[in-house]
């Protein structure tokens, strides 16, 4: 809650300079990786579209970047969702069954059919999704439970539901179409990050152009205050879990056309936890009401950035967690008053002990 | 008007909570009652239900599966009492069973020398959350969530596949089966230390100036704090216990498995929540026994036990009950605290 306090303009001069610190950490890790691996910058047209490893980055980091933007808006109101992992699993899981592709020989071509429309797939996981935010959002504003316990539920038995709808098997998806969402190319870029970008315009136009972004950032410091100004406090909670929802449930489509499978057991394993560290990395506080975007985006970007250089460098990937564990403890204490506070204190006292105001 | 007395209604979450001394006993004892009563059902129901399921072994399996399980919801639920969580109990186990498998089988430690190392650097993991928890006024939740990540990096960082354990003294440790007087039925080594742990347990929270501390910590920190108790202290005390259970636990666990594993205990941290929870210790803190977390695990184990004597219900489907105790539990307790206020 440190700029919570702060008077309009005051807080406004801070969100200026907000976004350079990811920026910065992003372009660092950027430039390591370029340094361990010359190819990294390197950007060639092949087939018909852009090749390359930022290119693969962008289009890894999608799913990410789309979860990170619901967990963004939930962290704001003060939540938390730790079940957007089964929530990937689950979209994944529908989208995996429904589509399946069953081998058919037209005129002694093989070719692969969905079992059902492909649309209707994708609507019927996202759908899902969509009531499994809805679901979460009742628990937390209508119940009234604490948000990390409220999703939690979901989280255990998210996984189970995939794992129903799977029937506890990898399901192969072998129908062409739907690779073009995890893997296809529109215009030289990846379709999936057309996905995450028009969603995340979208929201940022809901969110700056309209009062919605007011809304959240009101619940997010004060949502007795908000309710009594006037704000609809349950109504906002329960549409931005269920945004988170719908976000998840698109990852999901994306995951699943990627790998061109739906695994109910690790279908967006520990995305929960990449999530809030993307939304922390780009800025926003979990202790709710300061929150931005394009921040979350880039530490979306980063936490993929930190994967692919961890593949670069040639340690095991596995290493990667004890990176971020050490890349949280410091964005933490960095976030925290206190800390800040005895830095500069202790930056301070040497200059006092030798007579120096 | 108080702004609270205005919102109450519609914000139980922001409504002042009243300490838990203030409410009835009988209140207090519901969701215990509860939680026992649901036990005892399921028992009725298993043996009613399935030939061969009621018999001592089968019931002293749950305490032998779970014993590791029990261990380190035991700490789960000092944490959850004082107001806080702790994320970090399956990674700390994996640790632990990856740090005993590593020693033993590669530098030739002896078992009381690791055993020793383990539950001191447990205990030391959880004093550094509890200090960054406290001191630096960080959330609970996203300490314990680095902590997960930072000891599952850290057993990766030992290997990456799986070291199964052969000394002897671990071995002989993990076939000893100590008869408990009716028929052959016997309990393991881990079984025997996780009731000590209940015990121990009950005593901390129900007797001890700490547990009052906790409880008080739990119910409201800011009268905690003007009442003189020990609030800081507490706190940090609060995860070294905890992170010393996960530590037992995971030589238990090291035990049962006879092998280190980074992908041991995987999601071990929910089902701690989890039984916790359903041993009826309201997630608000300040209100809860230990005694009922034994019984929310033993209603996890019982679980996965009905669905395996069934044998025609898949094994995700104990994910899926297990969400929806808690899911009834926490509603429970929703409802109970609404009425309480009002």
């Amino acid at each position: 809650m440190v700029g919570s306090g702060l008077p309009a303009p005051a807080r406004r001069h801070w969100g200026g300079g907000r976004l350079q610190w990811p920026l910065l950490t992003l372009l660092l890790l950027l430039g390591v990786n370029a340094l361990l691996n010359p190819g990294l910058l390197h950007l060639q047209w092949r087939d018909g579209h852009l090749y390359g490893s930022l290119i693969d980055i962008l289009n890894r980091a999608a799913p990410l970047i789309l979860v990170s933007l619901g967990m963004t808006m939930v962290i704001a109101t003060r939540g938390i969702d730790i079940s957007v992992g089964a929530v990937v699993a689950i979209a994944a899981a529908i989208a995996g069954v429904m589509i399946g592709g069953t081998l058919v020989i037209h005129d002694g071509v093989a070719s692969h059919v969905s079992r059902f429309p492909m649309p209707l797939a994708m609507a019927a996981a996202v759908g899902t999704a969509l009531l499994c935010g809805l679901w979460n959002g009742l628990l937390v504003a209508r119940v009234g439970m604490q948000p990390i316990i409220a999703t939690l539920i979901l989280m255990v038995a998210g996984r189970g539901v995939a794992q129903l709808i799977t029937g506890g098997q990898i399901i192969t998806i072998y129908y062409e179409p739907y690779f073009a969402i995890g893997n296809g190319f529109l215009l030289g870029l990846p379709v999936a990050l057309y996905i995450a970008g028009a969603v995340w315009l979208l929201l940022q136009f809901a969110v700056s152009r309209t009062a919605l972004g007011l809304f959240v950032q009101a619940i997010g410091i004060n949502p007795v205050a908000a309710r009594v100004a006037g704000v609809r406090e349950e109504l906002i909670t329960v549409c931005v879990y269920a945004f988170c929802g719908f976000t998840a449930g698109v990852a999901g489509l994306i995951v699943s056309s990627n790998v061109k499978s739906a695994d109910g057991n690790n279908a967006g394993l520990l995305m929960e936890l990449d999530a809030i560290l993307a939304v922390t990395l780009g800025g926003t506080l979990l202790s709710g009401g300061r929150f931005s975007l394009a921040g979350s985006v880039i530490g979306a970007l980063i936490i993929q950035t930190l994967t692919s250089t961890i593949y670069a460098i040639g340690v095991p990937p596995e290493v990667n967690l004890v990176v971020k564990a050490l890349v949280v403890f410091v964005v933490m204490l960095l976030q925290s008053a206190d800390f800040r506070a005895l830095v500069r204190s202790a930056l301070r006292r040497p200059a006092e002990l030798t007579g120096q105001p | 008007m108080n702004l609270d007395d205005l919102a109450a209604p519609r914000a139980p979450r922001a409504a002042v909570r009243m300490p838990a001394t203030l409410r009835p006993a009988t209140r207090r004892l519901l969701p215990l009652a509860t939680t026992i009563l649901l036990f005892l059902g399921l028992c009725l129901f298993g043996s009613l239900a399935y030939r061969g399921f009621f018999a001592p072994q089968v019931f002293l399996n749950l305490l032998i599966d779970n014993a590791f399980l029990c261990i380190a919801a035991v700490g789960a639920t000092f944490v959850i009492l004082s107001g806080g969580i702790d994320l970090s109990v399956g990674a700390v186990i994996a640790l632990t069973t990856m740090v005993s498998a590593a020693l033993v089988e590669q530098h030739g430690w002896s078992m009381p020398g690791v055993v020793m190392l383990v539950l001191v650097g447990g205990t030391l993991f959880g004093t550094a959350m509890g200090l960054l928890i406290q001191v630096f006024r960080l959330q609970a939740f996203i300490v314990t969530l680095a902590g997960m990540f930072l000891a599952r990096g850290l057993c990766y960082l030992i290997s990456i596949d799986s070291i199964s354990i052969s000394e002897p003294g671990y071995t002989r440790l993990a076939q000893l089966r100590i008869p408990v007087g009716i028929g052959d039925a016997a309990l393991s080594v881990g079984a025997v230390l996780a009731l000590a742990v209940v015990v121990a347990g009950c005593w901390l929270a129900q007797r001890t100036p700490f547990g009052r501390a906790v409880h008080a910590l739990g119910g409201d920190a800011q009268a905690a704090l003007l009442m003189g108790l020990p609030v800081a202290r507490t706190r940090v005390l609060v995860y070294a216990l905890s992170g010393f259970c996960s530590a037992l636990g995971g030589v238990v666990f090291t035990l049962y498995m006879l092998s280190g594993y980074g992908l041991h205990a995987q999601g071990m941290e929910l089902d701690a929540i989890a039984a916790v929870v359903i041993g009826g210790t309201l997630l608000s803190g300040g209100v809860g026994h230990v005694i009922g977390t034994l019984f929310g695990v033993l209603i996890l184990g019982i679980i996965q036990t009905l669905i395996s004597f069934d044998g025609s219900l898949s094994s995700w489907w104990t994910r899926i009950v297990i969400g929806a105790l808690l899911f009834l539990f926490c509603l429970l307790q929703r409802l109970s605290e609404r009425s309480t206020r009002s």
